[in-house]
């Protein structure tokens, strides 16, 4: 019996080193070696050179001219050191009344807008961080965001199209547009949006119509 | 549901069905082969690692030697996780400087991660420094799942093997079993499986937490840690205790389809690898088959349910006038309701319990999907080791109901179920109903339970349900509104949590003990046979009988009202 | 095989019926009830909803369940526990009847004792082991023992049925006696082999009455599957309350117990016992008492029967079936002499060559006397028989085994032709025993005696086969014979030449290779293979020590009997587990009566749950109550007689019983408890 325990207590250690220690820093350091821009969070940088963000992370959007992505439970919104959804179910009052009062927002939001609010604009991820739009539903907001940048819609969809992503074998996942790309994408092709940010800054804060100001030249 | 959707499901079962048979009889090789594979490489260091532990390779233990030796390393290093958390404050690698782990917090995460359950009271990015994953965390998710594997192989050893003339009882070595599977199976998997992962966007940096501004100039905080080396072995160990709060939904856990592909693949790699293992075993791979006939039944039948289920429009979200293009409330929109309503049936068939979608916002019966799926047992392709050592314990049960039905002493790979395998078999179906609707029916009326619950109505039952059922099969998926962060939450699912491993294991492991030495008896024409798909059939209905009359009656009042209320347009 | 207690009696015999009801009553007794956990929950239950009703009758509860629900309920509830017993009743009472007539054998004997050489009466109950008693014509055997003195021919139709009288004599195989059973000429000492209350009497009685019955290993893990799932289901109902509760859901007593008698196995845990005491009862209407319930399961396993071949594969005498001169003798000559050496023979073998010649010579047997014949009988040293004739000229003519012939016909100088042997050999090829005839010096022929395999064997063996059961045919001829025979029989393996220690070393073989064996003997030295066996089956004419060795005893002594005994052996399991499978699937229906009824108050949504569209919640409760209760009694025929055993590969059997019991009884109660349901609203109770 203390026999056995003593070698459980050898065979703690000897599985903890290789599996705790040796393990996660042969692969951290092969992974820096191979794949340092992913391994360090696939940070992207704006037009001007500015670290603004991680590829596979949302972050909040609260200007018209951006391409708002959806709606989430992160702390108090795109809390990338809290991520959670909503955790709201089926029958859940919270829900049903947060869904009526976003599709309210967006609905008043997006007048000129095709047919009803998207799904997914009305539903918080699983993560709180997910980055993505059907394409629908970024083609949906092209006419807010144009007439907030003072394009073409048009021109505007283009950029859209330009940054679908498809299926994975065309099978995996769902085509999808990641919001925060497609928002650089907007700046480097049609200057940076800058005004107006609201107080809260926060995930579903209500976007103004008066949102759709000025932009900044490059 | 589509076409495209479908496709993805088969695409998926493909490569498992693919994966079973090179992986098992790898597997095979390693725990029973004559020549181990890898032996120029990893042998020497096998026998250098059984020597630390001061074990003695060639010593076979008995079925109490076996058990005794897993539960003394398995509370040994259950005291070690807990020590870390404690002392995570004054321990390195704790760049945010976050505090110690509390009392009852730190036992409900030791003991999760010791039952390969991975049920987490905790979010990881704001609560366990980089140590504590790395160390108190990932090494469980190592070595519980290799401890799964032993207490099956065990099992399997105790039907499989032929009395030596000695009358040999003994079923295997616990400790070669355990270095073994680290050493052959889960450490090289998980390097390379870590690198794709990491290759597609999964962090693997020991930095501090990244702090930056965003397009429109808020300050974002970007968690970071060492992720891809933990989500690799907390997948493929059927583990599923995220590095972050959101599990696999979060983008640096799960950043692409590709990942979520291969993430659902890793959870059923090698229970179904072990399935075949077992017919190799067995002598007749279509023994292992059978099972993995049974399992895949099972598999398909809950993935069409979920996938139904979550094709429709959430009750809640009907009155917003939005579209309804399925329930995408918690789910991620580059899986969608396909790869999530999947990802939820494999993560639960299997008791690996990862997440990449919220099952609290499911519908109900999208909801009740993961829910059954826990309480059958978890023998759907299963934990790993533990599915196989559960469904065999069914199949003990299906052997004993069919053998009295052809008039025949029940017997299985020839050796005779008697009362003492019974008694031991229904132990272990007892535990479940005794933990699961005991603790549920407890927690539904005391202030303490009632008030973590994140929804009303049914919908609050089901996530208390949802608790202990994950916890007790030791799947560690949530209804993660539910606050378990509470003293009664974390000290009655620390309990169940041992319970649905400790209390189910040793059961298993004397049923080994008593089958090994028994004699077998040659099949003929009048014993029928566990290798076809009769017997496949059976087998199923006794895992779904068994199961659902046990938790039919609080289903009802959870997920099954709850279909009905919001059809009708209640609310809670 | 005419045997009065074989007689099928009635499933439900009126006479049986009576004291059946008053037994089930009794039964109701707790510590009879808590033998059996599954209705002890239900007894548990029926007394709490009596609790509740009376309770409900001194404080009426203006919100609870009706008056009339509570008391229909509590009624049926008892009534579920009373069909149990019931079954258990009628059960033993078929037993008990047997009994009875057994019993009145046993009324106060005299016996006479023997001490010291003198006679003394005593009682036959206190005989002891040891004790030595005179029987004489008339007298009933007072208890079970051993002829150490004389000769007799006894009566022992009160046990095996059988009315032709028996040969019981002192010494070799046929020594045993049975208390009960009655001398009917001669005088016999016989040894008292056993102590009171434990002759094969009193063993039968206790067993068919249930009373000694234990529990079989299978009956016993069945039983701790049907204790298991009775806790979950309690669990299930018992936490179902708090659950209820945090639901707004008022959960009654009486409902949540209605919902636990329902689901937990009460149908086979009712009718187990019954089936268990059935099972016995049937093998003894075939005149096989089992020494316990196991030895019966064990025979359900068996893989490999060892039969004896004579009498049991083949008639017990062979048969003269061909004349075979040798080169220069004419048929007819060879045909007068067998003739003529047989005629003063009794024995079946000289009995089958003077048929043989009168049937194909059409040669009228002739008077011996007008031949001044003188018979001369077969002896262990000539190994001959014959007869010597003065008239006309002195002949003396014999027959016997071959070479008991060339030797008397070559001390007489005669010459032995070659033809001979080669006849003989083919003969011994063939299966059969040559049979050689002289005449003074000269050998004349050969009569081939043949050993006849019995009508209907192969069919018989056929049937083993399909059941996985293996043949072997143990015999003391040589090898070539046994395999001819083995051939002609069907069987698939035989073990020529053998001795005891081969049968026995056979037996330990085929256990080591993990097989059952099942054998059949009579004689004393059978008894090392038959306790060697899993299965032994002692023939009741056989030896005290082979019965001792056996654990069953053929009455009829029959040794095909095996197959019944077999196919009761898997009749008894396969009854248990179809209603096992049965009851259980049962659940599925009765789920959906009661669950939708408790909650339908509450949370009228989920009428589309109440498939079965019962009336109303109250009615679907009580409906499947009555639906269990009822299909208690509805079963009992089945547990009697058990389920139609088909000699079917496993597989298709399995097949077929999960078809017939597990889908079967999945719908059968969703049928049962809808008419149930419309009746009950047709009569207006609900």
């Amino acid at each position: 019996m203390v026999s056995t325990l003593v070698i459980a207590l050898r065979a703690c250690v000897v599985t903890l080193v290789l599996t705790g220690v040796l393990y996660p820093l042969a692969v951290t350091g092969v992974a820096q070696v191979l794949f340092p821009h992913e391994a360090q969070g696939s940070l992207v940088v704006d037009e001007r050179g500015r670290e603004v963000g991680s590829a596979l992370i949302a972050q909040g959007f609260t200007r018209g001219a951006y391409f708002q992505p959806r709606p989430s439970a992160a702390g108090n919104g795109y809390d990338a050191t809290a991520s959670s959804g909503s955790n709201l179910g089926p029958t859940s009052q919270k829900l049903r009344d947060r869904a009526v009062a976003d599709a309210e927002r967006l609905r008043k939001e997006n007048p000129d807008a095709p047919g009803p609010v998207p799904a997914e604009l009305v539903t918080a991820s699983g993560s709180g961080l997910d980055p993505h739009l059907s394409p629908e539903a970024a083609r949906w907001q092209v006419p807010r965001v144009a007439h907030a940048r003072g394009v073409d819609p048009a021109r505007v969809l283009a950029v859209v199209e330009a940054n679908v992503e498809g299926r994975t074998l065309g099978v995996l996942g769902e085509p999808r547009v990641n919001a925060l790309l497609l928002n650089l994408a907007l700046d480097r092709q049609f200057g940076r949006a800058v005004e107006p940010v609201h107080p809260t800054g926060a995930a579903a804060a209500p976007v103004g119509a008066s949102s759709a100001a000025g932009l900044e030249q490059p | 549901m589509t076409l495209i959707g479908w496709l993805q499901i088969l695409l998926f079962f493909a490569l498992v069905l693919a994966l079973t048979k090179p992986l098992g009889g790898y597997l095979f090789r390693v725990f029973e082969g004559e020549h181990q594979p890898l032996p120029r490489v990893l042998g020497p260091v096998e026998r250098v690692l059984l020597r630390l532990c001061g074990a003695d390779a060639r010593q076979e233990q008995t079925w109490t030697q076996y058990t005794v030796a897993m539960l003394a390393f398995s509370l040994l290093s259950m005291l070690g996780t807990y020590a870390i958390q404690r002392l995570q404050h004054v321990l390195p690698l704790n760049p945010q400087g976050l505090p110690a782990v509390g009392p009852e917090l730190a036992f409900n995460t030791a003991a999760s991660f010791t039952a390969n359950t991975n049920w987490q009271s905790y979010a990881g990015e704001s609560t366990m420094s980089y140590l504590s994953q790395m160390m108190g965390l990932a090494w469980h998710n190592f070595v519980s799942a290799a401890v799964g594997a032993g207490v099956a192989l065990a099992l399997a050893r105790g039907f499989t093997r032929r009395p030596g003339p000695a009358g040999q009882k003994t079923l295997g070595n616990f400790w070669v079993d355990l270095i073994r599977a680290t050493l052959y199976v889960l450490l090289p998997i998980c390097f390379v499986y870590a690198l794709f992962l990491v290759s597609q966007g999964v962090l693997q940096n020991f930095a501090p937490y990244r702090e930056l501004l965003t397009m429109e100039g808020v300050k974002q905080t970007l968690a970071m840690g060492p992720v891809a080396s933990q989500e690799a072995i907390k997948m493929l160990g059927t583990n599923g205790g995220g590095f972050f709060n959101a599990n696999s939904a979060h983008p640096f856990e799960n950043p692409t389809p590709l990942t979520n592909l291969a993430e659902m693949l890793s959870i059923f790699a090698l229970p179904a690898a072990l399935t075949y293992t077992y017919g190799k075993m067995a002598g007749d791979t279509r023994q292992g088959w059978a099972l993995f006939a049974a399992m895949s039944i099972l598999f398909f039948a809950g993935v069409a349910a979920a996938y139904a289920a979550e094709s429709q429009a959430n009750p809640a979200l009907v009155a917003s006038g939005a579209a309804q293009d399925g329930n995408l409330e918690g789910k991620e929109l580059r899986f969608g309701v396909c790869g999530s309503a999947l990802f939820a049936t494999v993560t639960t068939d299997a008791s690996c319990g990862a997440v990449n979608a919220m099952h609290d916002s499911f519908t109900a019966l999208g909801g009740l999907v993961p829910l059954v799926n826990m309480q059958l047992g978890e023998v759907i392709f299963g934990g790993v080791g533990a599915g196989l050592y559960g469904i065999l314990i069914m199949v003990v049960l299906a052997v004993f109901i069919a053998g009295l039905m052809v008039g025949r002493t029940p017997e299985y790979l020839g050796k005779k179920i008697e009362a003492k395998e019974m008694k031991l078999a229904m132990l272990y179906v007892l535990i479940f109903p005794l933990v699961i609707l005991g603790l549920s029916a407890v927690a539904a009326v005391i202030p303490q339970g009632l008030s973590s619950l994140n929804n009303a109505g049914p919908h609050g039952l089901s996530e208390i349900l949802y608790a202990f059922t994950s916890g007790t099969a030791n799947n560690g998926s949530a209804f993660a509104g539910l606050n378990a962060n509470t003293p009664f939450w974390n000290i009655s699912l620390g309990l169940a949590m041992l319970a649905g491993r400790f209390l189910m294991m040793v059961p298993a492991l004397a049923i080994a003990g008593s089958m090994v030495g028994k004699k077998v008896v040659a099949a003929g024409p009048g014993t029928f046979p566990t290798n076809g798909t009769l017997f496949t059939g059976l087998l199923v209905s006794v895992v779904l009988i068994v199961g659902a009359l046990t938790f039919f009656p609080a289903l009802s009042l959870g997920p099954i009202v709850e279909h009905f209320l919001g059809a009708a347009g209640k609310a809670f | 095989m005419s045997s009065a207690s074989s007689k099928p009696a009635s499933l439900f015999d009126a006479s049986l019926l009576k004291p059946a009801l008053l037994d089930s009553l009794k039964k109701l007794h707790p510590k009879d009830v808590a033998r059996n956990p599954v209705m002890f929950v239900v007894w548990a239950g029926s007394l709490l909803t009596t609790v509740l009703v009376v309770k409900d009758l001194i404080a009426p509860r203006p919100d609870g369940a009706p008056l009339w629900f509570t008391v229909s309920v509590m009624l049926w509830l008892w009534f579920t526990v009373l069909f149990a017993n019931f079954a258990e009743a009628v059960a033993e009472g078929r037993g008990k009847a047997q009994a009875s007539s057994l019993r009145k054998m046993r009324k106060d004997t005299l016996a006479r004792r023997l001490v010291d050489g003198r006679e003394e009466r005593v009682p036959a109950p206190s005989l002891r082991k040891g004790d030595l008693v005179v029987c004489e014509v008339g007298d009933l055997i007072p208890g079970d023992g051993e002829v150490v003195e004389g000769i007799a021919s006894v009566d022992e139709s009160a046990i095996t049925g059988e009315s032709a009288p028996v040969i019981r004599e002192s010494g070799g195989d046929r020594s045993a006696v049975t208390g009960g059973t009655k001398v009917l000429s001669d005088r016999i000492v016989v040894r008292i082999s056993v102590n009171p209350g434990e002759s094969f009497l009193d063993r039968m009685i206790g067993l068919v009455e249930g009373a000694a019955r234990q529990k079989t290993p299978n009956e016993i893990a069945l039983h701790i599957l049907l204790v298991g799932l009775t806790i979950v289901f309690l669990l299930a109902c018992v936490t179902l309350v708090p659950m209820a509760l945090y639901s707004g859901v008022p959960l009654s007593g009486t409902a949540v117990v209605a919902l636990l008698v329902c689901l937990i196995p009460t149908t086979i845990g009712g009718l187990l016992s019954a089936i268990g005491i059935a099972g016995m009862d049937r093998l003894l209407r075939k005149n096989v008492l089992a020494m316990s319930g196991r030895a019966v399961e064990a025979a359900g396993d068996v893989d490999t029967l060892l039969l004896d071949k004579t009498g049991t594969i083949t008639l017990g005498n062979r048969m003269a079936t061909e004349l075979l001169p040798l080169p220069g003798v004419r048929r007819e000559e060879l045909a007068e002499a067998s003739q003529l050496a047989s005629l003063a023979d009794e024995t079946p073998e000289g009995r089958s060559i003077v048929t043989l010649v009168k049937d194909t010579y059409k040669m009228r047997p002739r008077e011996l006397q007008a031949h001044q014949a003188t018979f001369v009988p077969f002896t262990a040293q000539t190994r001959m028989s014959g007869c010597d004739l003065n008239d006309p000229q002195p002949r003396s003519i014999r027959k016997g085994a071959v070479d008991a012939i060339v030797k008397h016909v070559q001390s007489q100088g005669g010459p032995v032709p070659p033809e001979l042997a080669q006849a003989a050999g083919r003969i011994g090829d063939a299966g059969g025993t040559p049979l050689a005839v002289s005449d003074g010096s000269r050998v004349l022929g050969i009569v081939h005696l043949k050993d006849v395999v019995k009508g209907g064997i192969k069919e018989r063996f056929d049937r083993f086969r399909a059941m996985g059961i293996r043949t072997v045919m143990i015999t003391g001829d040589n090898p070539r014979t046994a395999a001819a025979i083995a051939k002609e029989a069907g069987v698939d393996d035989f073990l020529a030449e053998a001795t005891p220690e081969a049968k026995l070393a056979l037996i330990r073989t085929e256990q080591g290779k993990g097989k059952l064996v099942a054998m059949t003997g009579d004689g004393t030295n059978d008894a090392p293979a038959l306790a060697q066996a899993d299965v032994g089956v002692a023939m009741n004419t056989g030896t005290q020590a082979a019965k001792e060795a056996g654990n069953m005893v053929d009455l009829d002594s029959n040794p095909t009997k095996l197959l019944e005994v077999v196919e009761v052996g898997k009749q008894l399991l396969m009854t248990r587990g179809t209603l096992t499978t049965f009851s259980i699937a049962n659940d599925v229906a009765k789920y959906f009566a009661i669950l939708p009824a408790l909650f339908m108050g509450v949370f009228p949504q989920i009428a589309p749950l109440n498939v079965m569209r019962l009336s109303s919640p109250l009615s679907a409760i009580l409906s499947a109550v009555i639906f269990n209760a009822l299909i208690i009694i509805a079963l009992i025929p089945l547990a009697l007689r058990g389920v139609k055993y088909r000699p079917l590969g496993a597989a298709a059997l399995l097949r077929r019983s999960l078809l017939l019991y597990g889908v079967g009884g999945v719908i059968v109660p969703f049928v049962g408890i809808k008419v149930i349901d419309v009746l009950l609203t047709a009569v207006g109770m609900v």
